[in-house]
C-alpha cells in the first residue's frame, strides 16, 4: 500500500493530523509516475522539482501552524491548456511548443493560492479538439485499463493520470464532453460545471461560449473539494457568474431527500452498447432502491446536439484560432525559405506569361500566415478551422451558424422543461466503452458522434458529471452521466455521492502496468 | 454540394495553406460533415431567438481605473521576431 493509492480526502486527513507530509505524498505520486508513465503517457511534462519545492513549502506552513489552503499539499495535474506563468503551456500543439505565458490562468492562480502541488501538465488533443488524445502533436495517451485503447479526450491525460493513481486530482476542460467522456472511459469522476461557474481567464480558448474548466478525481467527494478550490466569480472573465461558491466539500455527504431522477428514453436508442445499457439501467435501479423517484422525461432536440455543436464550436474555433498568426507569439514559418518560395512561384508564373495569376499571388505577409498555420496546426485543428470558416462565410451564415444557435436555444428549453419535473437527469456518458487507438482516426464524423450524450450540456450551459457505474466483461469502465440545472453543482455532486456510497465502482483501480 | 474550389477559397479565408492531398481529403471530409449538419434544416425554428451564450449576461462594465498592464518585455517575450520595441513581420508595403 502506497500513499498514492489513497483518495485526496484520505490524504488530506493524514496531512492535517501530521501523520504524513506533502513531500512524502508528492514523492509517492512521483514514484508512481516513474513506474506507470512510460506505458500510459498521461503527462506532457512532469514538474517534479517544482512540485517538491511547493510540497516542502506547504509542510513548513503546517509545521509553523500557519493557515493553509483547501488543497494544502495535495498534488494536482493540470491539462496543458491553462496558462501557468513562465512555464510551458503548449495545448499539445507545435504552434505553442515554446510558449511560456506571462501570467497565470485564474484557475492556476487559485490552485497555487489553495496550496496545491502542481505535479505536471497533462496530454490532450491539440487545442482540446478531439476525443482520444490522438490529435496531440506530441504523444498519444493510453487507457490504464487497457493500454491498446484510448483514455478518451480531449482531457485524456488528466483522466488517465487519475485512473492510474499518478495524481489524486487533475484539472481538465470540457467543450463538448472533454472531461466527462474521458472520465467515463477511464473509470474516474469528472465534472463539467455550469458555464460561468469557473473562470476561463487564461484558459487557451477553443469555443468560448462552450469551454468550461472542471475537476477529475477518484470520488465525488474529492471532485467537490477541487471544484470548490477553483470555482468563483472573476472580473477578468466577463462571462463569469457573480454568485458565491457553495462549500461543496462540506455538504457532499448529505443525501438528497425526495430526489427525482429523470430518465430519457432517447438515451437508450439504437447504437447504445448492450453492456453500457445494462450498467446504466442498474445504476438507475440503485437510485430507486435509495428512495428516489424515477421519471421518464423527453429531450426531443438533443438528437440535434452534435449537428449544432459541430457548427457552433468550429465557428468559434476558427475565430479564436485566428490569433495564431506567427507574429505575436508561437510558431512562425522559416522566413527566408518562405520568401524564396514566393519568388520562385512568381517567376514560374511570369515565365509562363500568366501575369494575372502572378498578380493574384499571396503577399509575403499572407503567405507567412498561411505557411505558419499550415506547419503549426495538426489535421484536426485545420479541419475545424476550415469547417468554422465555411459555416461563417458569406451565403452560409444563416443556414448554418444562425440556425445552429436557434437549435441551441431549443435544446436549452428542453432541459428547462425537464428540470421543472426532475432534480437530475441520469443516462450514459458514451454509447460504448473505450475504443481502440487508431480505430477512428480516419473517420472524423464517427469520432464526432461519440459526443452524442455530452454536447447538449455544453450547448445549454448546464453542469454534468460522469462517475463510474460498472464494467464490461472484458474489464473496461462504464460511466454514468448525471446532469442538473444551471448552478446546481451542489445537488449534482450530492446526487452522485449517494450512488457512490451505495456501490463500490469508485474503488476499482486498473491493474498496474 | 461542397466543392474543391469552395475548400480552396475557405483555406485562403482561414489563412491556411493546404497541400494537394490535404485539399482532396478535406473536400471529402467536410462534405460528409456538412451533409450530417444539414439535418438542422428539418428543425422548425420559426420565432426562436438565436442563443449565442449559455449565460445571457450583457453589458458587463469594468471600473474605469488604471491598473498595471503587461510590461513590454513580457508582451514581446514570446514573439518569433521582435526588435525590443515592436513585432517584426515581412515587408507589407513596397512590393
Amino acid at each position: 500500500m502506497s500513499l498514492a493509492d489513497l483518495t485526496a480526502a484520505e490524504l488530506l486527513d493524514l496531512l492535517d493530523r501530521g501523520e504524513t507530509t506533502s513531500v512524502e505524498v508528492t514523492r509517492a505520486f512521483l514514484d508512481r509516475i516513474e513506474a506507470q508513465e512510460q506505458s500510459i503517457g498521461a503527462f506532457l511534462r512532469v514538474e517534479a522539482d517544482r512540485a517538491l519545492v511547493q510540497a516542502a513549502g506547504v509542510d513548513a506552513k503546517r509545521r509553523g501552524k500557519q493557515r493553509v489552503g483547501l488543497l494544502a499539499g495535495l498534488p494536482v495535474a493540470v491539462k496543458d491548456v491553462l496558462c501557468d506563468r513562465d512555464t510551458l503551456t503548449t495545448c499539445a500543439s507545435r504552434m505553442l511548443e515554446n510558449f511560456r505565458p506571462p501570467y497565470d490562468a485564474t484557475v492556476v492562480a487559485k490552485l497555487k493560492a489553495a496550496d496545491a502541488v502542481l505535479i505536471g501538465r497533462t496530454n490532450m488533443d491539440e487545442f482540446a479538439m478531439g476525443g482520444s488524445t490522438e490529435n496531440s502533436a506530441f504523444q498519444v495517451s493510453r487507457n490504464p485499463w487497457d493500454t491498446s485503447r484510448t483514455p478518451g479526450g480531449s482531457s485524456g491525460g488528466s483522466a488517465a493520470a487519475v485512473a492510474a493513481s499518478m495524481t489524486p486530482l487533475a484539472i481538465g476542460t470540457d467543450t463538448g464532453g472533454s472531461i466527462r467522456q474521458p472520465a467515463g472511459l477511464c473509470g474516474v469522476v469528472g465534472m463539467k460545471p455550469t458555464y460561468g461557474r469557473v473562470s476561463r481567464f487564461g484558459l487557451v480558448a477553443f469555443a468560448s461560449s462552450l469551454d468550461q474548466v472542471g475537476p477529475f478525481a477518484h470520488t465525488t467527494k474529492d471532485a467537490a473539494l477541487l471544484l470548490e478550490a477553483v470555482a468563483g466569480y472573476d472580473a477578468r472573465d466577463s462571462t463569469s457568474i457573480n454568485r458565491p461558491t457553495p462549500r461543496y466539500s462540506q455538504s457532499i455527504d448529505e443525501p438528497l431527500k425526495g430526489l427525482k431522477v429523470g430518465v430519457v428514453p432517447e438515451h437508450f436508442a439504437a447504437g447504445l452498447d448492450p453492456e453500457v445499457e445494462v450498467a446504466v439501467r442498474q445504476a438507475i435501479d440503485v437510485y430507486k432502491s435509495l428512495g428516489a423517484e424515477i421519471r421518464e422525461i423527453n429531450l426531443p432536440h438533443s438528437k440535434y446536439g452534435v449537428a449544432a455543436y459541430y457548427v457552433i464550436a468550429p465557428s468559434e474555433a476558427s475565430s479564436n484560432l485566428a490569433r495564431y498568426d506567427g507574429v505575436h507569439f508561437g510558431y512562425r514559418t522559416e522566413q527566408t525559405e518562405m520568401l524564396a518560395e514566393l519568388a520562385s512561384e512568381r517567376k514560374e508564373l511570369l515565365d509562363a506569361g500568366d501575369t494575372k495569376a502572378a498578380d493574384d499571388m499571396d503577399t509575403a505577409l499572407v503567405r507567412m500566415y498561411r505557411r505558419t498555420r499550415a506547419e503549426g496546426f495538426g489535421p484536426e485543428v485545420k479541419r475545424r478551422i476550415m469547417l468554422g470558416a465555411y459555416a461563417l462565410s458569406a451565403g452560409y451564415y444563416d443556414a448554418y451558424y444562425l440556425k445552429a444557435l436557434k437549435v441551441r436555444r431549443l435544446i436549452r428549453r428542453d432541459f428547462d422543461e425537464a428540470f421543472a419535473q426532475v432534480d437530475v437527469i441520469a443516462g450514459p456518458v458514451t454509447a460504448s466503452p473505450a475504443f481502440k487507438l487508431g480505430e477512428m482516426v480516419d473517420d472524423p464524423l464517427a469520432m464526432y458522434l461519440v459526443d452524442l450524450y455530452t454536447v447538449p450540456a455544453n450547448l445549454a450551459g448546464i453542469p454534468g458529471l460522469s462517475l463510474p457505474c460498472g464494467q464490461t466483461q472484458s474489464g473496461l469502465p462504464i460511466g454514468l452521466q448525471l446532469q442538473a440545472p444551471p448552478l446546481e453543482e451542489d445537488r449534482l455532486l450530492r446526487a452522485a455521492r449517494m450512488f457512490e456510497q451505495a456501490t463500490n465502482w469508485n474503488k476499482m483501480r486498473p491493474p498496474k502496468t | 454540394m461542397l466543392t474543391r474550389a469552395d475548400v480552396e477559397k475557405v483555406a485562403l479565408l482561414a489563412r491556411l495553406r493546404l497541400s494537394e492531398s490535404e485539399l482532396e481529403t478535406l473536400t471529402g471530409q467536410l462534405a460528409q460533415i456538412v451533409g450530417y449538419v444539414d439535418q438542422l434544416a428539418e428543425v422548425n425554428t420559426d420565432g426562436v431567438e438565436p442563443m449565442a451564450h449559455a449565460v445571457e449576461v450583457t453589458n458587463v462594465f469594468a471600473e474605469d481605473s488604471v491598473e498595471p498592464s503587461l510590461p513590454r518585455e513580457a508582451a514581446l517575450a514570446n514573439a518569433p521576431r521582435h526588435n525590443g520595441r515592436g513585432y517584426l513581420v515581412p515587408a507589407v508595403l513596397g512590393e
